[in-house]
């Protein structure tokens, strides 16, 4: 399947999502990267789950790293979901961040809620921005909306 | 034209399809930009204002040269610590720190342990009464590089002339008898808290240690190595707080450990105890396992809240204020929580009155003069209550971090918190030195984490130990000279400070200083020493 299938509505409603999520990671990498104290040091030490892997990473041989990586990550894809530009390796990226977010912190009972507001069982708001990013990996809008419909050979069939 | 036929195929609306995100990625990137520099801008102005120097503290000097010969007199609790922070541990104590280990991957007590710097020592001497703990020390720490011997009493390990130094870690009431024989011996001292446990040996510990000035003398108050109280010091010096008029500080502990009931070992008797010698200056009595191992409940052999646990919170205050003995105390309590025969309160309050100090003013001169310490104490409940120095003009929190706020009354801030640049009910400052440093104001996140104790004290990027840090100094001191930021005169303010406490709560009056003549002013027909060390509750006036 994909957005031709749909009608102009549904593909504008998945240009919204997209923009909106793209706007999220954004402007979170861009806060980190113009704040020098920012670091996930806290938020890997404190993991509530997977400890090991998780203090491994907020380790003092592998934080500066992380870091570097999880602003990039963010940023790019802010970008590729702003633009319209490899939305869908984007999408994935995002992903896979979001989920260790996600498993660093889990909404599972028994586990304590960490830094968020909020109440929840099992699902949190990291796994459904996961999902929502899974959505627009398999409907890609970027042809309707973003770089990548000037970058096409044809013009595409519908709008 | 191949180009003219890539751009021909696209109509106005493909293009504003197409490029229509890239306002919207700048807008949000200039938008979290502009926010991240304001915030900046602001700490940093704020930071500026205050300028408050978190320093490092400075290094000790090297550990090199010659092992220094140490004996350590009491192996209790406290005398194991000591040891493990001189780099020995017991047999038992590795096996159980390798168990926990492995149980928790997270428990990094042994490889903390392991990667404490070598501080170039011989443990060659050790005077416990009790064989089981004497054996323990020399089965865990005799080996072909550190031979120990046992000696019967600390005349003998001080006669012997196999130390250099020794470390005093038995009940209070022996502690300024021995370090005062060592230091007229010539042998440097580390004597835990309280220095001493009457008023009298007080003045006659401070007297050998001006007389041998070549000894170096130290009082085992490990808080003053704690980072965070050296920036404190740079807040208080720069005036920030204004005129400090109350401080506040506690302990607030419930559980049997922390009320002093240790456990009796089954080894102890009176073939394997040396009792006699135990009790020393104390009334003589049969033997009694408890008071040999829990003599903290005893006015006999210790010195309860006010010797025991105050002091540790008069000292890390007078570090930073440097307030002296207070002109007045006034105490109250009772054995409210472990009626179980001890005669020391375990619920106190202490009052302390400094009616001259002055920690600087941002207001008309003199108006504001004086100041009062609370110290209040509970073995019954554990709620944390903290510290806090309140002033005029900001509050602060003293921990392992430091919190300011600013006061809503404050001159100082006035301006600012009218333009909306300070929020009194936001911290201005918060010192974390495990974390970048300084922040002038601190995020819900970074507090949370920093509350949780997860971003704490390291040193060179290891966790270490202030008793480590504290003996570190004091052995510093004996190689490459220098004196002990705890030595005797801290020493002497925190000793006749607590025997000011303990007089007052036992005889419920308000007892004062005589600052002039060096005297704690004594009612006519009144012993102070006998009323302190009267082993009872209280004492009829």
């Amino acid at each position: 399947m994909n957005t031709n299938q749909l009608t102009s509505a549904q593909t504008n409603s998945l240009v919204v999502l997209r923009l909106l999520i793209g706007w999220h990671f954004l402007y979170e990498g861009v806060i980190k990267l113009y704040s020098s104290s920012w670091s996930a040091k806290g938020y890997l030490l404190s993991a509530s789950f997977l400890q090991g892997f998780f203090r491994w990473l907020g380790s003092d041989s592998m934080i500066t790293i992380v870091n570097t990586l999880n602003v990039t990550a963010l940023m790019l894809v802010g970008i590729s979901l702003l633009a319209g530009f490899k939305t869908r390796a984007g999408a994935l990226v995002g992903i896979v961040l979001l989920l260790f977010y996600y498993l660093a912190h889990p909404a599972f009972p028994g586990l304590p809620q960490g830094p968020s507001e909020g109440s929840y069982w099992l699902v949190n708001k990291n796994l459904i921005e996961a999902a929502a990013l899974y959505v627009l990996f398999l409907l890609p809008t970027e042809s309707a909306f973003g770089i990548a419909k000037l970058m096409q050979r044809s013009r595409p069939q519908t709008a | 034209m191949a180009d003219d036929n890539l751009f021909n195929k696209f109509t106005r609306r493909d293009w504003l399809k197409g490029l229509a995100g890239l306002p919207i990625l700048g807008g949000v990137w200039y938008a979290g930009a502009s926010f991240s520099g304001n915030l900046k801008r602001e700490r940093k102005m704020l930071l500026e204002t205050l300028n408050i120097k978190a320093s490092s503290p400075p290094a000790a000097g090297p550990m090199s040269g010659d092992p220094v010969r140490v004996g350590i007199i009491g192996f209790g609790i406290r005398g194991e610590q000591l040891c493990r922070a001189l780099g020995f541990a017991t047999t038992d104590w590795l096996r159980q720190m390798k168990e926990a280990s492995e149980k928790n991957p997270n428990d990094s007590r042994l490889t903390d342990f392991k990667a404490q710097e070598n501080l170039n020592i011989k443990l060659c001497a050790i005077c416990d009464l009790f064989d089981y703990r004497a054996n323990k020390a020399i089965e865990s720490f005799s080996n072909e590089n550190n031979k120990m011997k046992r000696f019967a009493t600390h005349t003998e390990l001080l006669d012997s002339g196999e130390v250099d130094a020794v470390v005093i870690a038995t009940p209070d009431h022996w502690h300024a008898p021995i370090a005062i024989e060592a230091i007229n011996k010539g042998i440097h001292v580390y004597v835990e808290k309280p220095m001493t446990h009457n008023i009298s040996e007080t003045y006659v510990l401070r007297d050998a240690v001006r007389n041998n000035p070549k000894t170096v003398f130290a009082v085992g108050h490990q808080h003053r190595q704690t980072q965070s109280f050296l920036t404190a010091q740079d807040v208080v010096a720069k005036n920030i707080l204004g005129h400090v008029s109350l401080v506040v500080t506690a302990t607030n502990r419930n559980d049997d450990n922390g009320a002093w009931q240790y456990e009796i070992h089954p080894d102890a008797n009176e073939k394997t105890v040396d009792w006699n010698q135990f009790l020393g200056s104390a009334p003589k009595i049969p033997w009694t396992p408890e008071h040999f191992f829990r003599w903290r409940k005893w006015w006999a052999y210790g010195s309860g809240l006010s010797g025991d646990l105050m002091t540790h919170d008069y000292d890390r205050l007078n570090c930073i204020l440097k307030m002296g003995i207070p002109k007045y105390i006034t105490a109250s309590g009772g054995i409210y929580t472990h009626r179980d025969g001890r005669n020391v309160p375990d619920v106190m309050q202490i009052n302390m009155e400094f009616p001259d100090f002055t920690s600087g003013t941002s207001q008309e001169p003199g108006k504001e003069k004086g100041m009062q310490l609370v110290y209040s104490a509970t073995l019954g409940n554990s709620f944390e209550r903290g510290t806090v120095l309140m002033g005029h003009d900001a509050s602060m929190e003293l921990g392992n971090t430091l919190t300011i706020h600013a006061d809503l009354g404050s001159t100082k801030f006035a301006k600012m918190i009218e333009e909306g640049r300070i929020d009194p009910f936001e911290p201005i400052y918060q010192y974390n030195p495990a974390a970048n440093g300084a922040d002038a104001v601190t995020s819900a996140t970074a507090r949370y984490f920093a509350n949780k104790g997860l971003l704490w004290t390291y040193r060179d990027g290891k966790r270490v130990d202030s008793t480590f840090l504290h003996l570190r100094e004091w052995l510093s001191c004996i190689r490459n000279g220098g004196k002990p930021s705890c030595s005797i005169q801290e020493g002497f303010e925190e000793a006749i400070t607590a025997h000011m406490g303990g007089i007052s709560y036992k005889t419920g009056r308000r007892v004062e200083w005589d600052p002039v003549n060096e005297k704690i002013i004594a009612l006519p027909g009144e012993n102070l020493d006998a009323i302190l060390l009267t082993n009872e509750e209280k004492v009829k006036v």
